[in-house]
C-alpha cells in the first residue's frame, strides 16, 4: 500500500536532489532552468499526494495552475537565454557582470 | 504488493532521472532525462489515480516544455567543457546543502503529529468516479476566474517571447504592410502625354511628377 508518506518522501528527495542540481550546475543557465522544471515537478508531486490522500480537490486545481505558470516561465526564460546568447555567445553565469554585481 | 513493487520500481528511475538531469556531461542528455523523470512522475500520479493531469504532464511538460529545452540546447552552440568547470569545486557544498533539505523535508513528514495520519493508503473512490469530470466541475464553476487569469498569462508569456526573440536583420526586405497600405495614388501612377510642340516630352514630365513611393 502506497502511504502518503512515501509519496512525500519522493518528493521531498527529488526536491534536495534538484538543490544539490543547481549548487553542482551553477555556471550553466540551461540546467539551472532545467533544474527549477524539476523542483516545481516535486513540489507538484507534494500538491497531487496531498489532494489525494485528503481527498481534496482544490490541491490538484492548484497543480493545474502551477503548470500554467512553468510553461509561461519556461517560454520566457528560454527566450531570454536566446536573447543572451545571441548577445554575448555565450551561456555562462559568470559572464553576465555587466552589472558589476 | 504489486502496487507497491510499481510504486518502487518508478520511484528509483525517476531519482536515477533527477541524478541523470544533474550529473550528466552533456545538456541534451540532462534534458533527455529530465523527459525521463517526466514521463515517471505520471506514471507515479496514474498510480494514486489522479489520471487527469498525470495525461497533462506528459502533453504539456514532454510535449511542449520539453521540447522547447531540447531545441534550444541543440540550437545554441555551447561550448560545454567551458561551462562545466567548477563541478568538483562544488560538489562538497550542493552535497550538503542537498542532504540537509532532505532531512528537513523528510524528518517533517515522518514526524507523526501533523495532524493528519501520513501513515494511512489513499481513501478508494467509488467505481463511476471520473478525475477529468470532478477536476473540471471545479475548475469551471470554483476557479473559473483563475482559470481565465491562467489564459491571460499565458497571452502575456507568447507576446513576451516573441517580442524578446523577435530581430530585424539588416538586408533583408521584408513587407511593410503599413507603408504599402499608406501609398497614393501620386506615388505609383504616373500619367505619360506625347511629345508635343512645347518640348514638354515624357522627359520633362518625368521630372516634374512625384516619385516619392520608389524609396519608401
Amino acid at each position: 500500500m502506497i502511504t502518503l508518506q512515501h509519496m512525500l518522501t519522493l518528493s521531498g528527495l527529488l526536491f534536495a536532489l534538484s538543490v544539490a542540481g543547481i549548487f553542482l550546475n551553477r555556471k550553466n543557465i540551461i540546467l539551472i532552468l532545467m533544474c527549477i522544471e524539476l523542483m516545481l515537478l516535486s513540489v507538484n508531486f507534494s500538491f497531487v499526494s496531498f489532494s489525494r490522500f485528503l481527498g481534496d480537490l482544490d490541491g490538484q486545481v492548484f497543480v493545474f495552475f502551477v503548470l500554467t505558470v512553468a510553461a509561461a516561465e519556461a517560454a520566457i526564460g528560454l527566450a531570454i537565454l536566446v536573447v543572451l546568447f545571441r548577445e554575448r555567445g555565450s551561456i555562462n553565469v559568470e559572464d553576465l557582470d555587466t552589472l558589476k554585481g | 504488493m504489486f502496487v507497491q513493487i510499481l510504486f518502487y520500481a518508478f520511484s528509483a528511475i525517476l531519482l536515477a532521472a533527477a541524478l541523470g538531469v544533474i550529473a550528466s556531461r552533456n545538456p541534451v542528455h540532462s534534458a533527455l532525462s529530465l523527459v525521463l523523470a517526466f514521463f515517471t512522475s505520471a506514471a507515479l500520479w496514474l498510480l494514486i489515480e489522479v489520471e487527469f493531469l498525470a495525461i497533462v504532464l506528459v502533453l504539456v511538460y514532454v510535449g511542449a516544455v520539453m521540447v522547447l529545452f531540447l531545441f534550444v540546447v541543440m540550437m545554441l552552440d555551447v561550448n560545454i567543457e567551458r561551462v562545466r568547470g567548477g563541478f568538483i569545486r562544488h560538489a562538497g557544498l550542493g552535497l550538503v546543502v542537498a542532504s540537509l533539505v532532505a532531512a528537513q523535508m523528510i524528518g517533517v513528514f515522518w514526524a507523526r503529529n501533523l495532524g493528519v495520519d501520513a501513515t494511512l493508503g489513499a481513501p478508494p473512490l467509488p467505481d463511476d468516479y471520473s478525475n477529468t469530470r470532478a477536476l473540471g466541475e471545479v475548475l469551471y464553476t470554483q476557479y473559473v476566474y483563475p482559470f481565465e487569469l491562467a489564459a491571460v498569462l499565458l497571452l502575456v508569456a507568447i507576446v513576451a517571447a516573441i517580442t524578446l526573440t523577435l530581430r530585424q536583420r539588416p538586408g533583408l526586405k521584408p513587407q511593410d504592410v503599413a507603408k504599402q497600405v499608406a501609398v497614393r495614388r501620386e506615388d505609383r501612377v504616373r500619367l505619360v502625354t506625347g511629345v508635343d510642340a512645347a518640348g514638354t516630352g515624357p522627359g520633362a514630365d518625368r521630372d516634374a511628377s512625384p516619385r516619392g513611393g520608389e524609396g519608401a
